[in-house]
């Protein structure tokens, strides 16, 4: 099957229900999205599909061919992506950091479909677990955004 | 994790050793090698004076530095303060520090030491021997410049990354410096800075590693790619003790895509695959039949974590004492009423993110290289050396960091994935990554002992009177390093070592084997323990009709770092107030006070709770906490932050519930942890007393869960004795 990842098309042989989190891992070699609970719980495997946050752990490669999916390796090449982790950065959100390429993929999105989010929108869209405990600094680094 | 504690005193004192080290010479750079005195407690020790672990300054030509860390980053921000400590010596900005972990092997080799990371003790056990080593490094510069100049070194002075002299400007910067400096001898007890004049200790200098982390391109153990390795997967017995008789499905199993083979082992079935979802598939078809087999800690096929408990708290024994003052027994003989409770505390997983794996790969050479999360590498290099019937010095560990510990990557039989991948790499005669998926984790994690204590007590006018406390159970540091029931601080730490002034009291300690393989635990004993003495206190100031926040301070008078610390939070809350008292959004709420002393560090805690749906909703979170000194503030207020989210956690949710033998909980579904939404807000005052440095990495918890508990008691009358609050209706 043919999935686009990253502004690239890739011919990718694999069952059709192989996890897209383990496509990504394993057949392209980008481990920047990370596995934690694989039952779609914990959010570590944040990718966007045409946007929207997506647990790719339970998502089947086949039904997301033909759409836009992008990971973590190339947050940055998009403007809110930037300042998102420009946020990260400056707020020093991570710790441990294994589950941050799925939150700054989540504010990402967030971000980008509501650029102003009210708290409610925050609770709705920032749901992946932090083991760590970063939770106020990642609001934190979502409303700078906003407001910045 | 009195262990440790017991090591980071021992090391305090000693004189620290710097020496060049020539294998890098001839690079333009000045290397230097310092040894962290570490090793195993007493009883584990090979020689009294045991070479210990290194760690490594190279300063290269363009003036950056590296620095290899014996200590593991896991998101305590070590690697950061690391590099501020050498760097204030040295007198080089952190920024211009990369910070790795140390390789193992020649010429890293530690030579019989002994490292790991825990017990909140890194910067507590590095910081005189980093400081010494960041201070020969900047002297030899120093004397470098001098000896060029033909000048005294007593007339130079340096700036960050450069030495300079005042009377006729000359400057030279520390890169073109280090080659010279390399053919110098190393001073020996070179002068450190006077605390005064710190530029960087003692300041939020921010973390080295968070783009890379936010950007997903640090790497840990579960991504790590060795060619031409396969990949596997498991699955254990259900029941610890079990093993596999057969897998009646095996053609079809092997027949799978891109299955390699199936391989039998001791209690668990694993598949090799070319990719890890394959070996994931796979071992999901796979159909295996059970049988009774060896173990050490074989779990009883009836054991059922609420029957363990229930024997807890009727268990006798004999009663050892850990603590005790005046005469406890005879005052509450007299007393008109004695209150009576018992506590207890479940067993809890680690929950770290990032699931266990381990990379094995056999050499032509004989040798093994390991790639693994591991929080103690040489401890973790002679058990694989004995899983792979080698000489430790044949097996290699390459540390990663690590998605989150808190105590999972300790040594534990029966816990790590290294023996499965060593045994499988040699079945199939090539390098294997064996990953455990969430559910095998939980299956086979070593979790937080499930923990009881009986209380009885009696209150006067002015507090507490007589306080009659018997442990009951079994601590990690006892399973894992035959401590002795009374000695083993893991036991029974938050109960004993309180610092309140009771006139009579008696605390000892009943063992109880505990059946499930136990671990470490984030604060560990202080965990639970802090909970159920803080608990008790609010019992014994509401019987006695008393203030809880003004019976602990009357408590305190002894003690002004206490009391000041008591009185510090409560200002930082705004004032102490009990309540219930109405919120701004017409909430009703309380407040919780409680203490902890854990890990050398003293923290104080206020909780502001309401209840919402029959649950508890914790608002806010005020934290003061001393840890002595202060290395980085921004890091104590990250970890307490953290240590707080774990401390609500477990307070609100967590519960490992075992039934026939077996977990029921296996991933995140059954066994929820704290979500974004039930996180309070977190208010924190740093005090630096100038007390001995303590940690910071676990003591923010350990007073979390009580205050909260006490708040729930003022609100809803009912005294929480058993955790977590998940299991009642509050409403
Ligand atoms: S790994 Fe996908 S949600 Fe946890
Ligand atoms: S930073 Fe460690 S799990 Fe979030």
């Amino acid at each position: 099957m043919q999935l686009t990842i990253n502004g690239a098309t890739h011919d990718v042989d694999v069952e059709p229900d192989t996890p897209l989190l383990w496509v990504i891992r394993e057949e392209l070699g980008l481990t920047g999205t990370k596995y934690g609970c694989g039952i779609a719980q914990c959010g570590a495997c944040t990718v966007l599909v045409d946007g929207v946050a997506t647990r790719s752990c339970v998502t089947p490669a086949d039904s997301v061919e033909g759409q836009e999916i992008r990971t973590i390796e190339t947050v940055e090449e998009t403007e809110v992506g930037r300042r998102v982790v420009a946020a990260w950065v400056e707020n020093e959100v991570a710790q441990c950091g294994y589950c941050q390429s799925g939150q700054v993929l989540a504010a990402t999105a967030l971000l980008t479909e509501t650029p102003n989010p009210s708290d409610d929108d925050i609770d709705g869209a920032m749901t992946n677990l932090c083991r760590c405990g970063t939770y106020n600094k990642i609001r934190a680094a979502v409303r700078s955004v906003a407001e910045g | 994790m009195g262990v440790f504690d017991h090591l980071a005193r021992r090391i305090a004192d000693r004189p620290v050793n710097v020496s060049r080290r020539g294998f890098l010479a001839g690079t333009g750079a000045l290397v230097l090698a310092t040894t962290l005195p570490l090793r195993p407690a007493r009883g584990q020790t090979a020689a009294a004076d045991a070479p210990a672990v290194t760690a490594y300054l190279e300063l290269r030509p363009d003036g950056t530095a590296l620095l290899r860390s014996p200590f593991i980053e896991g998101g305590q921000g070590i690697f950061t303060a690391m590099a501020q400590i050498v760097g204030e010596e040295l007198d080089l900005a952190p920024e211009n520090f990369s910070v790795e972990i140390a390789p193992p092997g020649e010429p890293f080799a530690i030579m019989g030491g002994f490292r790991l990371t825990g017990g909140s003790m890194s910067t507590r056990t590095g910081y005189p021997v980093m400081r010494q080593l960041g201070a020969a490094a900047r002297a030899m510069l120093v004397e470098a410049a001098a000896r060029s100049w033909g000048v005294a070194a007593e007339e130079l002075v340096t700036e960050p990354g450069e030495v300079i002299h005042k009377d006729s400007g000359r400057r030279a910067a520390y890169g073109d410096l280090a080659a010279a400096a390399m053919d110098l001898p190393v001073p020996a007890g070179v002068a450190l800075k006077d605390p005064a004049d710190f530029r960087w200790i003692g300041s939020a200098v921010p973390r080295l590693d968070v783009r890379a982390k936010s950007t997903g391109r640090q790497n840990y153990a579960i991504d790590v790619a060795v060619e031409g390795m396969l990949l596997a997967a498991l699955r254990h017995a259900p029941r610890l003790g079990l093993t596999p008789a057969a897998v009646t499905n095996l053609q079809e199993i092997e027949a799978m895509r891109g299955v390699h083979s199936v391989h039998l082992l001791d209690g668990a079935v694993a598949v090799v695959a070319e990719k890890f979802w394959q070996a994931r598939r796979a071992i999901d078809a796979a159909e295996i039949d059970w049988t009774e087999g060896e173990a050490k800690w074989p779990m009883p096929a009836d054991f059922s974590s609420a029957g363990f408990r229930d024997s807890l708290a009727t268990a006798e024994g004999e009663v050892v004492e850990v603590e005790a003052a005046g005469d406890a027994a005879g005052q509450l003989a007299a007393a008109e009423t004695v209150i009576e409770a018992v506590y207890d505390a479940p067993y809890v997983v680690h929950g770290q993110l990032e699931p266990p794996s381990a990379t094995a790969r056999f050499n032509a050479d004989g040798t093994l290289d390991l790639w693994m999360p591991c929080q103690a590498p040489e401890m973790f290099q002679n058990a694989a050396a004995g899983a792979a019937g080698l000489e430790p010095a044949q097996v290699i560990v390459h540390q990663q960091v690590l998605g989150g510990f808190f105590g999972r990557h300790f040594l534990y039989a029966t816990a790590n994935p290294f023996p499965q991948a060593i045994a499988l790499a040699r079945a199939v005669g090539r390098p294997v990554k064996l990953i455990w998926t969430r559910e095998e984790d939980f299956l086979r994690d070593a979790p937080r002992p499930l923990g009881l204590a009986r209380f009885r007590g009696s209150v006067g006018p002015n507090g507490p009177e007589a306080l009659q406390i018997e442990v009951v159970g079994e601590g990690p540091t006892q399973r894992w390093y035959n401590a002795p029931p009374g000695q083993d601080p893991s036991a029974t730490e938050g109960i004993s070592g309180k610092t309140y002034a009771i006139p009579n009291k008696h605390i000892g300690q009943i063992f109880q084997a505990n059946p499930a393989v136990i671990g470490y635990w984030r604060s560990v004993g202080h965990s639970m323990h802090d909970f159920m003495y803080e608990g008790f206190l609010d019992e014994l100031a509401a019987a006695g009709g008393l203030d809880p926040y003004e019976m602990r301070l009357s408590m305190l008078s002894g003690s002004e770092r206490h009391r000041s610390l008591l009185e510090r939070v409560a200002e930082l809350a705004g004032g102490w107030k009990q309540g219930p008292f109405e919120a701004a959004d017409g909430s009703t709420r309380a407040r919780g006070v409680a203490m902890a002393s854990p890990f050398g560090s003293e923290v104080a805690v206020i909780a502001e709770v309401s209840i919402d749906a029959g649950e508890a909703k914790v608002h806010d979170i005020w934290v003061a906490i001393d840890p002595g000194q202060v290395v980085n503030p921004s890091t104590v207020e990250a970890q307490v932050q953290s240590a707080v989210a774990l401390g609500t956690s477990q307070t609100l949710v967590e519960e490992l519930v075992y039934e026939n033998g077996e977990p029921v909980a296996r991933n995140f579904d059954m066994y929820p942890i704290l979500r974004p939404d039930q996180m309070p807000r977190v208010h924190t005052a740093i005090v630096g007393s100038g007390a001995a440095m303590g940690g910071v990495g676990e003591p923010g918890l350990p007073a979390v869960g009580p205050a909260i508990v006490n708040a729930v008691a003022v609100l809803t009358g009912q005294r929480i004795r058993s955790l977590p609050l998940s299991k009642y209706d509050l409403g």
